[in-house]
């Protein structure tokens, strides 16, 4: 592995016309660790961008910037320009609380409130203070429809979230998460607690969802970014190493690290 | 045997034979408490012996073991009788027993005062009525019946004139307000006129009270002891009558019963060794509930600022760490601290400001319900802290990153998810410091418990909480009968009956507790997946 001397290279980034969010230059540190070091992409809108890499490459903290949610880590600091329209979202006076409701996002490990499946979804219009039933129930059922879900528990709303399968629970958090409407999806390895089959479902699901919604996923799993996504980011150790359509970084990465690493060489 | 080492078998019978020592303890410590309590209620058989030297002794056999020089058997009866006799108990050497009966007409008699008669009924003596009825028992029955109606009479006077009492004495609290506040002659003489008036209606009222006792007084009973010895009884004195001898097992069941039943719901009597407990059944419940009303709110409060809030560092490891030896002070100078900072500092203060003119007679300035409560909850709040905060760390992390995400703030987040995930986590240490605040007596006896509380924190006068009152409380009541009554003998049985209650009591309040604990967290229970 040649990795040092190709560190140096500059990294591969497609120029993105029109994108909803662009990072300029972002690092972060964990202390005194260098964890993300001088990233710039731009995510396009209404696509579906992965971002892959071994595991400690710096993938998830990197989606964690996009809406604050590493300002629930102690220690952390944060240096770079992040721009969604024309908010900066690194700016101390941001609203975090309305970027997160325009930015959602859905975790590695599903996790429902211990509510009924309604108020999991409706979780959302609930502490924005809609308590109108009617809006409620038109939410809940688009939303749940939206992720596929509804068929499955239409019959048992009330019941708590608790009950459901892995899948149906992965599901059910993607539900709470359009309910609100954001404008972007930040998934964090939605499918790595799944079966083939769930994971499937979820998958269909990702690519029904670009059509009105931005997503930004984590995935490790490089087949699942080449079925799903458009665009992806490849990231080794803290840094962007290659960024491009999916189809390119495929079939004829830019970078040798690239190449190594979907032909599953290292990683 | 060396499969029987390497297979690990021995820790097996290490922990478990640890877990049975702790069992039995426990079940050996409640079991001498039921065997002793429970059978405290039982009418038992009462015993005649003649003695060789002809005298006759009539009691219940309470202990029965070997003479101290080891020369057969003796004796321990309880005959009862102490106006007679000066003692209720007697031990009698085997060898003296020359014969044993059981008199089926030999009586039981529960009084106000002296403790238990046993004997013979002789007569009755009703006033009206010229020769003695030929029944004296049927007699003594029926007019205890009707006597009943004229105690009720008696009865409703003394709460009028306790009620009497008690209006004067709020006109004479608020006359000393306005004469402090050199307020107008005039509105003082007024209160003076009421108060006098008061006055000669309870003087009225106490004189019709007084006719009405001597008047029942006059109804007797006569019984006569094994030797002869006769005793006038008034039958107002005699709370119980009966023939254990005669009592089927349906009959003493029925017994039990009413026993129980004035255990738990009426005043005790004879400086507290017979009677029931409901004051002291009271108090107890009323100073755990007010303590959790304090403590709780304040746990859980602060073990949220520093579960969820503080930055982790070396002082919220200091306030942990202090807040862990907090739990372990002992109880005794919790309540020191409480009679030098709730009674006296803050106590004291109210009646300056709010009760001058009391003074020096204290209002808040002495312990009281409110200010042992405090204390209690002072001494159980580091369990409330620590369970609290535990319950906090079990909710997992992406519970709350998952709201966050949502746009929830940090407020939302508890109230909507972390609290109620926490909440078993928070019965867990409201189950225990209700446990220790129902059996702490040690700082109580200093903070506002009284061997006797004349009336309860909860009554029907304005403004019913009266959270100044001292109160009666289990836990004292046992250090009380059991080691400063004047007759320790009699008391004991009572002392495993409170323990008991209190046991039962403390038992109920948490077996409610751990029974809505296990419903919520049946409810929150994240499924395996």
């Amino acid at each position: 592995m040649s990795a040092p001397a190709q560190a140096l290279q500059k990294p591969h980034v497609i120029d993105i016309k029109n994108p909803i969010l662009t990072i300029e230059n972002l690092n972060l540190w964990y202390g005194n660790t260098h964890a993300l070091k001088n990233i710039s992409l731009s995510i396009p809108p209404q696509k579906v961008t992965a971002f892959i890499g071994p595991s400690g490459c710096g993938k998830s903290t990197l989606l964690r910037c996009l809406n604050r949610m590493n300002d629930l880590v102690d220690d952390v600091r944060i240096e770079g320009n992040l721009r969604f329209d024309s908010l900066d979202i690194n700016s101390p006076t941001v609203d975090v609380i309305g970027l997160r409701r325009r930015i959602g996002m859905v975790f590695q490990k599903s996790n429902p409130f211990p509510k009924s499946i309604y108020e999991n979804v409706v979780y959302g219009l609930r502490i924005a203070g809609i308590n109108d039933r009617n809006e409620l129930d038109a939410t809940a059922e688009r939303s749940l429809r939206g992720a596929a879900l509804w068929d499955e528990v239409k019959d048992r709303l009330y019941e708590s979230a608790l009950t459901l399968s892995g899948g149906q629970t992965q599901r059910l958090c993607i539900a709470r998460a359009i309910a609100v409407n954001p404008e972007i999806i930040l998934m964090d390895e939605p499918c790595s607690a799944l079966d083939p089959i769930a994971t499937a479902r979820v998958e269909d699901l990702i690519t029904e969802l670009k059509e009105r919604y931005t997503v930004v996923i984590v995935t490790h799993n490089m087949q699942q970014a080449a079925r799903i996504s458009d665009y992806t980011a490849f990231l080794y150790l803290g840094e962007l190493i290659e960024y491009d359509e999916t189809e390119k970084i495929f079939t004829r990465p830019s970078r040798q690290q690239t190449q190594d690493y979907i032909t599953g060489r290292f990683g | 045997m060396n499969t029987f080492w390497r297979q690990g078998e021995p820790f097996v019978w290490l922990t478990a034979t640890a877990m049975t020592v702790t069992l039995l303890i426990t079940l050996t410590l409640i079991g001498v408490v039921m065997i002793n309590g429970l059978g405290y209620f039982w009418p038992s058989r009462l015993i005649e012996l003649t003695l060789t030297d002809g005298t006759h002794v009539m009691g219940r056999v309470t202990q029965e073991d070997t003479m101290p020089n080891g020369s057969g058997k003796r004796l321990q009866l309880k005959v009862g009788n102490r106006d007679l006799y000066g003692m209720d108990f007697r031990w009698i050497n085997g060898s003296d027993i020359h014969d044993q009966t059981y008199p089926v007409d030999a009586v039981a008699v529960e009084r106000m005062e002296y403790g238990d008669f046993y004997g013979y009924l002789q007569t009755v003596t009703i006033p009206g009525l010229l020769k003695p009825p030929a029944d004296p028992w049927d007699a003594l029955s029926d007019t205890r019946r009707k006597l009943r109606r004229k105690e009720k009479e008696l009865e409703a006077i003394n709460a009028k004139m306790s009620k009497l009492n008690y209006r004067q004495r709020q006109i004479r609290l608020k006359r000393q307000k306005l004469e402090y506040q050199k307020k107008p002659h005039v509105e003082i003489k007024k209160l003076t006129d009421m108060e006098v008036q008061l006055g000669q209606a309870f003087e009225e009222m106490l004189v019709t009270h007084n006719q009405k006792i001597e008047e029942l007084r006059r109804y007797t009973a006569t019984f006569a002891d094994a030797n002869g010895q006769t005793k006038e009884i008034p039958m107002v004195d005699i709370v119980r009558v009966y023939r254990p001898n005669q009592m089927g097992v349906g009959a003493k069941i029925g017994f039990y019963a009413g026993k129980i039943k004035e255990l738990l719901l009426s005043e005790p009597r004879e400086s507290n060794t017979e009677g029931g407990l409901f004051p002291a059944i009271f108090g107890t419940v009323m100073m755990v509930f007010l303590m959790s009303l304090f403590s709780m709110p304040m746990g859980v409060i602060a073990s949220i600022y520093l579960r969820e809030y503080a930055k982790e560092g070396l002082f919220v490891q200091l306030v942990r760490i202090a807040v862990n030896n907090l739990a372990g002070v002992p109880s005794i100078v919790y309540g020191v601290f409480g009679l030098g900072f709730f009674v006296y500092g803050v106590g004291g203060s109210i009646d300056h400001l709010f009760f001058p003119e009391r003074l020096p007679t204290p209002t808040f300035g002495t312990g009281g319900i409110l200010w042992a409560s405090l204390t209690m909850a002072l001494l159980t709040v580091p369990v409330v802290i620590v369970a609290t905060e535990e319950g906090l760390a079990a909710v997992p992390q992406g519970i709350r990153e998952g709201s966050l995400a949502l746009g929830a703030t940090k407020f939302q987040t508890l109230i909507k998810v972390v609290l109620p995930m926490a909440s078993p986590g928070i019965l867990t240490g409201f189950i225990l410091a209700m446990a220790r605040a129902a059996g702490e007596v040690a700082p109580l006896m200093i903070v506002g418990v009284v061997k006797l509380a004349p009336a309860l924190p909860l009554d029907a006068n304005f403004p019913f909480f009266h959270f100044d009152r001292k109160f009666m409380h289990l836990g004292f009541h046992i250090y009380d009968i059991g080691f400063q009554s004047p007759n320790v003998e009699a008391a004991k049985p009572m002392v495993y009956v409170t323990t008991l209650l209190l046991v039962s009591v403390v038992l109920l309040m948490s077996m409610t507790a751990i029974y809505l604990r296990n419903s919520i967290r049946k409810k929150y229970q994240t499924g395996a997946f």
